[in-house]
């Protein structure tokens, strides 16, 4: 894996979402948990599923499909839930499967073109191939607001 | 000293945490002397209080700290022994030295810089009270012990003569001693209170049982006292016996046992003395050594103390009330347990329930039992984090002395309530909120002295800040009698920052209610004490991120109360579970007042899209929760609806349509933050029996949200509802 050493490796995990792949890196990944049925917040954003409860814990859960402006997809049982933990925070992002854990070093992430019409290109940190799949590399700071977002 | 694994850490900071508790002591006693009160015990309390620090601090080398407090206690002597009357400009200037002492000891606590030029300064003004310049003698802190200085209060005229005589008693009772009805208890607490005394009681003559004459007298007491008095003050106490037993007092170091040992008998008496029986009554004395009884030891222990209390101060007050200090961490931990029971409680009783058992069976019988003890120790729980907000009110009492003396106003503090007991969490965060609220009042709300008394009040404002229980929530007023909310100037202010357009019509609480807004501050000019950017903005999100509101009442010319309502605990609920369009939903029990079905004629509509349901003669306005959150887009008000009538603390009422009640039960609440993109209205979450998560409804909020929305202007209520 590490066969160049100069460069740190990076491990992703990478998962569907509307039938697009994404990935994350796997360090900011706390857990993956089945779905289970969201307690809707009112008034949240749409791209709000509402909150479940992680073991006593109240976990915010977003579609991450509609949070990515894709078409959202029906819920079913193989869909699941992936914990992140962002500034301290907790949140899940709703997926539809999750697919692998790839170990890939820094020089393997190409920056994305330039496209500034895509609304969601600020979420794609950087893009990367395997396995001649183009892969995105989501920047999980823009997918999840933070409170001075919201305010704003 | 500052060494992690010095044992003498924990006593250093078992003694910051004594002197948090004196410096408690210090303010309450400053205050009722400022009060006007007159009992010499009050001044006494002061002076204990300045000494402990003082004591303690010598014993852990802080001299800058034993300085400061040697110098106060100087002048509070002078106080105590009569020969200083303090007057108004005096107390303030005790307070500061109280305020400066609490800095002194934070900053040892913390080994922060000292503050030693207000030090300085504070003492050249408290010595200035002394009248004689220079006449402070400086202590030097190596030779200090507490023992050393004047502190018997009820014996002045001893104050010279430290050295203490060791005397033992041997008090022999006669016969005739109990015959003439004579107590040796009674004998021996008189004589204990006069010392350090060490009472034994010498069965040796005690025969056995076949021997034992009953009405005979067997036993005598050795009592090795170490006091001040004289033998004559001794033979006093047996004047009212004298020949009704034999007496020997014999002066002298006598070393048969270590003779510093406190009051109380120790815990291993030699062999011939089996028990600690120090006052056992005579009668006792025949049935042999077994049933002596050790309960009379107590009250003359604590005869001992209570006289002699006053030796280090620290005696005394730890007498008065049994505490045990217990590290915050473990009540934590046993309240979110308590937590988990009650939701584990939940369950069981759910899937009870689902089993479908009989309620009659034993093992409803058993839960039934099982919920109210889950109640109990939720109860008791609570309790411990129960605190009064007196520490708060009493930080908040220092932040009206600084901030008035900032602005140079002449300012009263009056606080009401201050036994108020609320969440140990709720207090500490309450902090920053209240400071800035009492600096608001004293800066904005307060006018100046001219023009106090052009408007014909007293030339000094009062702040008056209040705490009380109301219907189940813990209402903190801070209330000043100034000008009240200057509101065309409120509203000019939000015009010119943008913050609302120019033609809009306010009622007069929508203008208030601007304070709140965001970058809003009516100091034209920005002083030095509040307007530095943060607001009443910041505030406000602090009080509801507790479960909390906040709301504003100003009267023109006479003043502005700020009215924060809180809830008692942030860790459980009574609430009543509904359902509202397939969502579970709990409410605040106590906000419900009835439950009603809609009859055919009950709802009325006022206008399109507003309507009220009569109850019982009035009128109350009808929302459907359903719709209000969103989960529904079409009224549902028909026949047969169920309706819950709620009662705020602002006293109004209103109707909610539900679709149907589950159950009333306590649940855990677990809080939720901005990043849950919490809507107005909801306060937070539960977990239910099944798992799932129940939004926990704030009425009040939901209903005020609605009033916006329903309001004249759009772009306003936008703005409110995007600040929460």
């Amino acid at each position: 894996m590490s066969e160049h050493g100069q460069t740190s490796d990076l491990e992703l995990l990478t998962f569907r979402v509307a039938d697009q792949e994404y990935s994350l890196d796997i360090m900011s990944v706390r857990e993956i948990r089945g779905w289970t049925r969201t307690t809707p917040m009112p008034h949240a954003p749409d791209y709000m599923r509402g909150v479940i409860n992680l073991r006593g814990t109240v976990l915010p859960v977003m579609d991450l499909a509609r949070r990515l402006n894709l078409p959202s997809q029906e819920t079913n049982d193989r869909n699941v839930i992936i914990v992140v933990k962002m500034n301290g925070t907790l949140t899940g992002l709703l997926v539809d499967a999750v697919s692998d854990i790839v170990a890939i070093t820094e020089d393997d992430l190409q920056i994305p073109p330039d496209i500034s019409s895509d609304p969601q290109l600020s979420v794609v940190r950087a893009l990367t191939v395997i396995d001649d799949r183009m892969i995105r590399v989501l920047d999980l700071a823009a997918v999840v607001p933070s409170r001075s977002d919201e305010a704003a | 000293m500052s060494d992690q694994n010095d044992p003498m850490a924990e006593i250093r900071a078992s003694f910051f945490i004594e002197c948090e508790e004196l410096l408690e002591a210090l303010q309450d006693g400053l205050q009722e002397l400022d009060d006007g009160s007159e009992d010499p015990e009050t001044i006494n309390v002061v002076f204990r209080a300045v000494h402990s620090i003082k004591g303690g601090a010598g014993a852990f080398g802080l001299e800058t700290l034993v300085r400061f407090a040697h110098r106060y206690e100087t002048v509070l002597d002078e106080v105590r022994n009569g020969s200083l009357h303090p007057d108004s400009e005096a107390m303030k200037l005790f307070f500061l030295a109280a305020d400066q002492l609490s800095d002194l000891v934070r900053a040892s606590r913390d080994d922060t810089p000292l503050p030693e030029e207000t030090s300085e300064e504070l003492l050249g003004r408290l010595d200035a009270l002394l009248g004689d310049e220079g006449g402070s003698e400086e202590v030097e802190p190596a030779d200090f012990t507490p023992m050393g200085l004047s502190l018997s209060l009820d014996l002045p005229d001893l104050d010279a003569g430290p050295a203490l005589n060791r005397i033992t008693v041997r008090f022999k009772p006669e016969q005739e001693l109990f015959a003439t009805g004579n107590e040796p208890q009674m004998l021996l607490r008189n004589l204990a209170a006069l010392g350090e005394a060490k009472i034994r009681c010498d069965m040796s003559d005690l025969p056995l049982l076949p021997d034992l004459a009953p009405e005979t007298p067997y036993l005598q007491w050795i009592v090795e006292l170490e006091t001040e008095a004289s033998e004559p003050e001794i033979r006093d106490i047996f004047e009212f016996v004298d020949g009704l037993c034999e007496i020997e007092i014999s002066g002298g170091e006598e070393d048969s046992a270590p003779l510093a040992e406190s009051a109380p008998p120790p815990p291993a008496p030699p062999p011939e003395v089996p028990k600690p029986a120090a006052v056992s009554p005579p009668v006792a004395a025949p049935t042999g050594s077994a049933p002596v009884a050790s309960p009379p030891a107590a009250p003359a222990a604590a005869a001992v103390a209570d006289k002699d209390g006053e030796g280090d101060g620290r005696k005394g007050a730890t007498a008065a009330k049994s505490v045990v200090r217990v590290d915050l961490e473990r009540i934590e931990r046993l309240v979110n347990l308590v937590g988990e029971l009650v939701i584990n409680q939940a369950m069981l009783s759910q899937s009870l329930d689902e089993a479908g058992l009989s309620p009659h069976s034993d093992a409803m019988n058993g839960l039934e039992e099982f919920q109210r003890l889950t109640r109990d120790i939720q109860d008791s729980v609570m309790m411990i984090r129960a605190q009064p907000v007196k520490s708060l009110f009493q930080r908040m009492s220092r932040i009206v002395r600084e901030s008035s003396a900032a602005v140079e106003k002449d300012v009263r503090l009056v606080t009401e309530g201050e036994a108020t007991e609320v969440d140990k969490t709720v207090i500490e965060r309450l902090s920053d909120p209240l400071t800035h609220m009492i600096r608001n009042a004293v800066d904005h709300g307060l006018e100046t002295a001219e023009k106090r008394l052009a408007a014909g009040k007293s030339k000094a404002g009062t702040v008056t800040l209040t705490a009380a229980h109301r219907s189940g929530r813990v209402i903190i007023e801070v209330a000043d009698d100034g000008a009240g909310i200057n509101r065309p100037r409120v509203q000019e202010i939000a015009v010119n920052k943008g913050l609302i357009s120019p033609d809009v019509q306010l009622s007069d609480s929508e203008i208030d209610n601007l304070l709140f807004l965001p970058g809003f501050s009516t100091a034209s000019k920005v002083s030095n004490l509040s307007g530095r950017g943060v607001g009443m903005d910041v505030v406000k999100t602090a009080i509801q991120s507790l479960g909390g509101r906040i709301s504003i009442n100003s009267e023109p010319g006479k003043g502005t109360t700020f009215s924060i309502s809180l809830p008692l605990t942030l860790a459980v609920l009574d609430g009543m579970v509904v359902n509202v369009a397939g969502e579970t939903l709990v409410l605040p029990l106590n906000v419900v007042v009835e439950t009603l079905s809609l009859g055919p004629d009950d709802v009325q509509m006022l206008r399109p899209g507003a309507y009220v349901v009569r109850v019982r003669g009035g009128f109350v306005p009808l929302y459907d929760l359903g719709v209000m959150l969103g989960y529904r887009s079409s009224r549902k008000t028909g026949e047969g609806s169920i309706v819950l009538l709620i009662s705020l603390e602002d006293g109004s009422r209103a109707a909610l349509v539900i679709d149907g009640i589950q159950d009333q039960r306590q649940v855990v609440i677990k809080g939720l933050d901005d990043s849950f993109y919490r809507a107005p209205g909801i306060a937070a979450a539960t977990i239910l029996g099944d798992g799932q998560i129940a939004l926990i409804l704030d009425p009040a909020d939901i209903i005020a949200g609605m009033g916006h929305i329903r309001g004249s202007d759009f772009m306003f209520s936008e703005r409110m509802t995007a600040n929460e």
